[in-house]
């Protein structure tokens, strides 16, 4: 008999799949792409390496969304915001160590600084010639702005469309004010030009890789730490929030304090991944911040499947692939392609990948239930078949119940 | 009956929809320990008043009294539930994508803060009250199956066990035999007397031979305030009841 | 400089400005143009010209200052000369009749500088004073009153005795208050003028009052400063009003946006992110009627909008309620997924647009009733923003009448308020469906044809407009078409009050700041639909 405890084994098993390839890739991939010799077919080149780290990013990007989204109900449009923020820190703390090699040649104060005629460097670039400062940053621009914004929305239980109509506002309220050069972030250049991180050449093939696997340690901790907080008893709380906020209150819970811790640990690591995401592409800049990349985001997690924490990096991986192989060889086509995955995913394919992979191995199963049974009983019994399999992170077949 | 030995105190309450008058001039005390049935016909207000007690919604004027010092209209829906009243509603409202167990988990009276449910684990003690409360509203066996999978009596079953998990002092109960088998009423009834020894509980119902079983002091609610109050036989017997409600 | 043209003047004005002078006197003076060496001797022939009063020295003073002016080497004859291609016509310089043609290498330009030019600028308008024509006369007084000269006092008073034209009479007494101000005519005489160019009270009047306040004293220095108080102050409320006008304009346009959109939301909760899209194929049936008529029927052009309403609205429509019944149909119930499936769609849209068109922006032009400004007060108004406003307050009216008065707009009134209701009503909430979001569209794609007028046309205008009719609903809530009204009319002013303070993006940003914060108040708008049926 198919219980909820079974499927939520099939979860399980995917995210230990899931942590064994991250961290095998992350020893692995380094060493295709330094130890072997250049013409070897195994090889990796550096662009490879960059491109695949970029993707690791994307996907811990599409997790954090998944947490807040698929596990707690929030459509949030504005993650791409978190990202940014993540990734601008590290940017100023890459600007930072540019130093006197710039065009410039000014030691404190970077190109596009010098270029505005501005005399020192404003008061918030302070600190990020400093790593740890920079790190920091990195985790707390996102989080305080997403507990000061989640702490007024979700007290004043703006739910629904509407809360994912403000994260666009935000989003798009960032997007403006980052373009505008006297913001002191580089304007709509953003940042870039970096030279080196933690003293090792950006460009080298070594800190490529090591980027590589820190990314996909990163992603490996982000999916451990998903599955931990979704396996608690405070994750149990976040789906019932999501299923039915309104019963939850009624049950002494405070749904808002539920959605607000969700909401920040998800734009941290939001932030992470933009932060990994910028040395590894060499710029940030506030397109980052445009409306429509959040929406992007959202994409991902739905191809791969929503509230499945694996189903948002396979859904990164593949939308991002086919996006880099249309905009190569049939570019026209790409912004069909994209909007046609949106109206197909919604329409057809509400839970994504992984949930047609779960459809396929229960019609697998109930197949040899079936047989198993019809070998078991004289041909005349009826066997009952399981319908189709219900949402949330415990999907199970359902059995029918006799009418009332 | 003074505020103070009551449960249940409101005086006076009156809230409106768009100029549409739902609760108008409602007084009505629940003693403590005691079960009331509360009847009416639809529009009457009683879902309404659940809303108002419960917190989800403020009246315009009048005074709501918990336990009789607590001001209702002060606090909103969770602070309500941890204070000790819980409500089980009239479309049963489970946690569908849950199983029954967790259900129950969720709903188990104790800390309600977000921090510490991270790393909680059950206790043998919370085991056992989960098995007490499946033996209860008889689950036991469904104990792993998702809350979708149950059927409608089975749902509202699991719903007065959600309530019975949070251990409230007052129960408010919408409707629990809406949908249900005769014997399945029946056994709804006794659970409920038997809840009853220990809570104080407020029951709406339509079906009168549910509310004789239960045999307990009826008021009957009419265009939002209070029509008729006292033993079943004696508000059936009120011909301003008989003509918006009973029927002849 | 001034004071010998005063001084010309002045004998002049003795007698009454001659309606011709002796056309002979005239050609003498003329021909000096031809033996003038140097600017100083040219000036000199300007102002012999300006003394003479004769309009018919407009065309030579005007040619001079074009560059126009030629001397024919040969017998030093002066012509006005006209190039077309290669040859070169010559003209009479008084006439303007063609006297034969000549090459380049035989001819010898007038000189002029921008000096020279002000000067024949000052001549020709203290010239016209005596013209026919009173929008002349009043170009002419507003001249001198911008440039005063004390000399033209006389001449000033001379013309306002004749003046039968009450709106050139008030210019010309402005003209002879500035004159005043730079004469040395008496305190009293000065007092009259600061208070007469007071009332003025445009920028002109400031600068005129602020410059002389800086060179008087005494009581003259007060008055003036008293004056250019009371000026600036009634100017900054203008300002305030014409930012007002601004932000009314801007309220119509967010009005246009996103009344469609409030209505599929409100009816059928769902936000349109191809919203935008409709409005944007409203702009580019606009462009495809306008290029259409001016190949087939260029005559019509004025009423290509006449043409382009309901083509836009058809389009849209069908547009969305192909959209309504091929995805959104199947996604009912789920706001969220449906917010997605319309991003992809608007996706598609713009590309395909971006494809047939091209990405660049389209020429979209506006019909000549539409062209140009009027004045009220210190207001600049344009014509075609007033009409947008006109159209948008229009289509609302409209739409107040399909919603509260038709039996269509009472079922969709009935499926907002409680859709199960409704449809146990006897509703076909399906249809009403269809035809709310084709509504929804349909009145997008009409906006999209009034904004063409005032917006670039390009695959990307709808997503211009998309976060901005999301606040605008978001903000007036979805219970009510006037909150729709209310929430465009306040954000449109705010935004536009908040620019000349803020800048324009930081205004922007404001305003979406300020939402998230008045959303905590009212999670749901200004006019938001209250009961159970909604809380779902």
């Amino acid at each position: 008999m198919m219980t909820g405890r079974f499927f939520a084994g099939q979860g399980d098993r995917r995210v230990t799949i899931a942590l064994l390839v991250l961290l095998a890739a992350a020893a692995i991939v380094p060493l295709l792409a330094l130890a072997l010799p250049a013409d070897s077919a195994l090889h990796m080149p550096p662009y490879i390496v960059a491109l695949l780290g970029k993707y690791l990013c994307y996907a811990l990007l599409a997790l954090s969304l998944d947490l807040v989204w698929g596990f707690c109900g929030i459509l949030s449009l504005g993650h791409g915001a978190f990202f940014a923020l993540g990734g601008y820190s590290m940017g100023m703390y890459l600007m930072r160590q540019i130093g006197s090699r710039g065009v410039y040649g000014n030691p404190l104060l970077p190109d596009f600084m010098v270029f505005l005629n501005w005399k020192e460097l404003p008061w918030y670039w302070y600190g990020f010639d400093q790593f740890w400062f920079a790190a920091l940053m990195v985790l707390a621009v996102p989080g305080v702005l997403a507990f000061g914004f989640g702490w007024l929305a979700f007290r004043s239980r703006v739910t629904g469309v509407y809360l994912s109509i403000i994260t666009q506002a935000l989003t798009y309220a960032l997007l403006l004010a980052f373009f505008r050069n006297d913001m002191g972030f580089g304007g709509n250049n953003g940042l870039t030009d970096f030279k080196d991180i933690l003293g090792f050449n950006i460009q080298a093939q070594e800190t490529r890789a090591a980027l590589f696997s820190g990314s996909a340690l990163m992603l490996a901790a982000g999916v451990f730490v998903t599955w931990r907080i979704v396996s608690s008893k405070y994750g149990k709380l976040m789906i019932a929030v999501r299923d039915a906020e309104s019963r939850t209150r009624f049950l002494g819970w405070r749904a808002e304090n539920v959605k607000l811790f969700a909401f920040t640990v998800s734009a941290i690591m939001a932030g992470i991944a933009g932060a990994l995401y910028v040395p590894q592409v060499g710029i940030i800049n506030p397109g980052e911040f445009e409306p429509g990349n959040s929406i992007e985001v959202v994409i991902w997690t739905a191809v791969g499947g929503r509230a499945t924490i694996v189903g948002p990096i396979i859904g990164a991986v593949l939308v991002n692939t086919a996006k880099s192989w249309f905009t190569s060889a049939l570019p026209e086509l790409w912004l069909f392609a994209l909007g046609g995955l949106f109206v197909l995913v919604t329409l057809f394919l509400p839970k994504g990948v992984i949930g047609l992979w779960e459809q396929w191995a229960q019609a697998r199963l109930s197949r040899k239930a079936r047989m198993a049974d019809a070998a078991a009983l004289p041909p005349a019994t009826i066997v009952r078949v399981p319908s189709r399999s219900s949402g949330g992170s415990a999907g199970t077949t359902v059995e029918p119940q006799p009418a009332e | 009956m003074s505020r103070k030995s009551s449960i249940l105190y409101l005086d006076g309450v009156s809230v409106s929809f768009d100029g549409f008058r739902a609760i108008n001039n409602l007084s009505f005390v629940v003693d403590r320990g005691e079960m009331r049935a509360i009847i009416g016909p639809n529009g009457a207000g009683k879902t309404t008043m659940m809303d108002i007690v419960t917190g989800k919604t403020r009246p315009d004027e009048g005074e709501v009294f918990f336990n009789g010092d607590v001001d209702l209209t002060r606090h909103d829906e969770a602070e309500i539930a941890t204070m000790g009243i819980g409500r089980k509603f009239q479309k049963p409202t489970v946690f569908e994508s849950h199983t029954v167990e967790d259900n129950l988990v969720l709903s188990l009276k104790g800390r309600r803060a977000i921090l510490p449910a991270l790393f909680q684990r059950r206790t043998p003690d919370e085991r056992r009250r989960i098995d007490e409360i499946l033996g209860i509203v008889r689950l036991g066996d469904k104990r792993d199956a998702l809350a979708a999978s149950l059927s409608h009596g089975q749902k509202q079953w699991l719903e007065i066990g959600m309530l019975l998990a949070q251990d409230p002092k007052l129960l408010l109960v919408d409707e629990p035999v809406a949908g249900m088998t005769d014997a399945e009423t029946e056994e709804t009834a006794r659970l409920l007397k038997d809840i009853s020894a220990t809570h104080s509980v407020v029951v709406v119902e339509h079906d009168m031979h549910f509310v004789r079983e239960l045999g307990v002091r009826v008021t009957c609610l009419h265009e939002g305030s209070v029509l008729s109050e006292g033993s079943l036989d004696f508000v059936s017997a009120d011909e301003r009841v008989i003509e918006v409600y009973l029927g002849r | 400089m001034l004071s010998v043209l005063a001084l010309l003047f002045a004998l002049f004005s003795a007698f009454p400005l001659p309606a011709n002078a002796d056309e002979s006197a005239l050609r003498a003076i003329v021909a000096k143009f031809a033996t003038a060496k140097g600017f100083p001797a040219i000036e000199t022939v300007v102002r012999d010209l300006g003394a003479t009063g004769d309009p018919e020295v407009e065309k030579v003073l005007g040619a001079l200052s074009d560059g126009n002016l030629s001397v024919r080497k040969a017998d030093s004859q002066l012509f006005i000369v006209s190039e077309k291609g290669a040859a070169i016509t010559l003209l009479d310089p008084l006439t303007g009749e063609p006297a034969g043609q000549a090459e380049k290498s035989a001819l010898s330009k007038v000189k002029v500088n921008n000096a020279l030019r002000a000067l024949i600028r000052d001549a020709l308008g203290s010239l016209t004073l005596g013209a026919a024509d009173p929008a002349t006369r009043l170009a002419a007084a507003e001249t001198m009153f911008r440039s005063p000269d004390p000399g033209a006092i006389a001449t000033l008073d001379a013309a306002i005795a004749k003046e039968a034209d009450p709106a050139v009479r008030a210019k010309l007494e402005q003209a002879r208050a500035a004159a005043v101000l730079r004469s040395d005519m008496s305190e009293a005489d000065k007092l009259a003028a600061i208070d007469l160019i007071a009332l003025r009270g445009d920028r002109e009047a400031l600068s005129l009052l602020t410059a002389f306040e800086v060179q008087a004293s005494g009581t003259l220095k007060d008055a003036a400063a008293s004056a250019v108080a009371k000026i600036e102050s009634s100017l900054a409320l203008w300002s305030a009003g014409q930012n007002v006008w601004y932000g009314v304009s801007l309220a119509s346009v967010l009005l246009l946006a996103a009344i469609g959109l409030a209505i599929t939301f409100g009816v059928m909760g769902v936000i349109n992110m191809a919203h935008g899209e409709m409005v944007m194929l409203g702009a580019y049936t606009t462009f495809v009627v306008q290029a259409v008529i001016e190949n087939a029927a260029p005559g019509l052009s004025d009423w290509s909008l006449a043409f382009a309403l309901p083509l836009a609205f058809l389009v849209s429509g069908a547009v969305g309620l192909a959209i309504e019944r091929s995805i959104i149909r199947f996604l009912y119930g789920r706001p969220l997924e449906t917010l997605l499936a319309t991003w992809g769609v608007s996706l598609i849209l713009q590309q395909a647009v971006r494809t047939i068109f091209g990405p660049t922006n389209r020429q979209v032009g506006n019909p000549s009733w539409m062209s140009g400004a009027f004045d009220i007060g210190q207001l600049s108004i344009t014509w075609n923003r007033l009409w947008i406003l006109v159209f948008a307050l229009a289509l609302f009216a409209l739409l107040l009448f399909v919603i509260n008065r038709t039996s269509w707009g009472l079922q969709m009134r009935a499926v907002t308020a409680n859709r199960r209701m409704a449809s146990s009503m006897g509703i076909r909430t399906p249809w009403v469906d269809a035809l709310t979001f084709a509504l929804g569209s349909g009145i997008a794609g009409i906006a999209g044809v009034a904004l063409s007028q005032i917006d670039n046309v390009s695959p990307n205008l709808g997503q211009g407009y998309i976060i901005d009719s999301f606040m605008v609903v978001v903000f007036g809530g979805v219970g009510n078409l006037w909150g729709t009204l209310v929430g465009a009319l306040s954000l449109g002013i705010v935004n536009k009050l908040l620019e000349p303070f803020a800048g324009a993006v930081l205004g922007k940003i404001v305003v979406l700041v300020l939402i998230i914060l008045f959303i905590q108040k009212r999670p749901r708008g200004l006019f938001a639909l209250k009961g159970r049926a909604v809380e779902a």
